[in-house]
């Protein structure tokens, strides 16, 4: 759901019949919600996992909207939502500084030792 | 073991082919329950009263979907829709009940013989057969007045279930057991909304309180029994709606305070008319939309 979107373009163009309740467009409270990032585990997942995103007015009201928009098919037990604005990020311009460097360790990858089969998560 | 998503989890929990997408991994909700009439219970009181609670919700839900396409949110909108398919889905359940009884008034006369009783049920029978109070019946208003309608019902169904939980009917206790989650669910939800809407804007609170004073006369007739309500509580079947009133009234008070609304005067206690098939013209028009398709393809199928 990107943050722009507008009444005219898609969601709020469907007419409105006589029984349809007429609300007044809520075109800047869009604005003002908040963008909130979700993180869902599954039932047998290990751990939280981004799933998406929403808007919410606040926290509390994102969990719930996470509930209903991401887990309606028995996807998860256990939500947790992050206001996008609150999570610092790499940047895409220090790629190669950032990720670069780790490409030739093969040291550093645990691939000379003999996993036994049972050894589960690995 | 580690799925890179939790739909991956789903799908791999269901054997790879992707069709958690069509829903999986649900629990039948009456598998396994004992659907013998208990001794002693009328067969017609227990089919009708399935019918007030099994309509109470289809009418609701199609309230409800009526938001759908036009709510303020996107997210609000899924969020009302999962609501009105957990009323729908407890719909489907009473009104197969009910079925199962032989409490089919006109509409097996009507529906073509292929349709299930619950479908024969939902879109053959006419407004003075259904027996939904007014409260499910009302038209939406705006968004706070919905809010305020669903916090109402679901206060007061929830109430009625988790008592119903105890029900000598073990089919109605399987739903009132399945059907307490849902609403307490929908209740929170509209909970939060009432409080965020009343204690929000001046014109949100003023939207709100609006909406509870146009809601608040519906209350009249959702605490009096009818005959069949009261034959079935003696039998242990049924809940006397006397009994959740103290804690309706309780339930309300808090969070209309919470909310910073004004608590209108609790009406007098009225008839129970939508019980009885008494219906405004409100229910014709929703009933019209309801079942316009149900009735014009009666050997439809989808």
């Amino acid at each position: 759901m990107s943050t722009d979107v507008t009444a005219e373009g898609g969601h709020g163009a469907v007419p409105t019949g006589p029984e349809v309740p007429v609300e007044p467009k809520a075109s800047t409270a869009r604005r003002d919600w908040p963008l909130y990032e979700v993180f869902v585990r599954g039932k047998r997942g290990l751990n939280h996992v981004h799933v998406g995103s929403l808007h919410a007015p606040d926290d509390e009201m994102a969990v719930h909207a996470a509930r209903d928009v991401y887990t309606r098919r028995n996807e998860g037990v256990s939500i947790w939502v992050v206001r996008a604005a609150d999570i610092t990020a790499s940047s895409p311009d220090e790629k190669d500084p950032m990720f670069a460097p780790s490409g030739d360790k093969v040291y550093r990858h645990p691939t000379f030792y003999d996993i036994p089969e049972d050894v589960p998560h690995m | 073991m580690h799925e890179e998503t939790v739909y991956d989890a789903l799908d791999h929990a269901h054997g790879g082919e992707g069709h958690w997408a069509f829903g999986t991994g649900f629990d039948e909700p009456l598998a396994g329950v004992d659907t013998t009439v208990p001794d002693g219970v009328d067969h017609a009181d227990l089919g009708t009263y399935c019918l007030m609670l099994g309509d109470d919700a289809l009418v609701l839900a199609q309230r409800l979907t009526q938001w759908v396409t036009a709510a303020p949110e996107l997210e609000e909108e899924v969020a009302i829709a999962n609501v009105a398919l957990d009323l729908l889905g407890q719909a489907r359940l009473l009104l197969a009940r009910a079925g199962s009884v032989d409490v089919l008034g006109r509409s097996r006369e009507r529906a073509s013989a292929s349709i299930p009783d619950e479908d024969a049920l939902a879109y053959f029978r006419d407004a003075d057969e259904f027996r939904c109070t007014a409260l499910s019946a009302a038209d939406n208003g705006d968004f706070g007045q919905t809010m305020v309608r669903l916090l109402v019902a679901a206060t007061v169904r929830l109430a009625v279930f988790a008592r119903l939980r105890d029900s000598r009917d073990p089919v109605l206790a399987a739903i009132a057991a399945k059907g307490v989650h849902e609403l307490t669910y929908h209740r929170d939800h509209a909970a939060r909304w009432v409080l965020r809407l009343g204690d929000g804007t001046a014109e949100s609170s003023r939207r709100a309180q609006a909406g509870v004073d146009a809601v608040w006369p519906l209350l009249a007739d959702l605490f009096t029994a009818t005959d069949v309500e009261r034959r079935l509580a003696a039998a242990g079947v049924a809940v006397d709606p006397a009994d959740v009133r103290a804690e309706v009234h309780d339930v309300l008070t808090t969070v209309l305070d919470r909310a910073t609304l004004r608590v209108p005067p609790w009406p007098a206690d009225a008839p129970p008319r939508g019980r009885l098939g008494e219906h405004g013209p409100e229910l014709v028009a929703l009933l019209e939309t309801l079942q316009g398709l149900a009735r014009q393809h009666p050997a439809a199928t989808w």
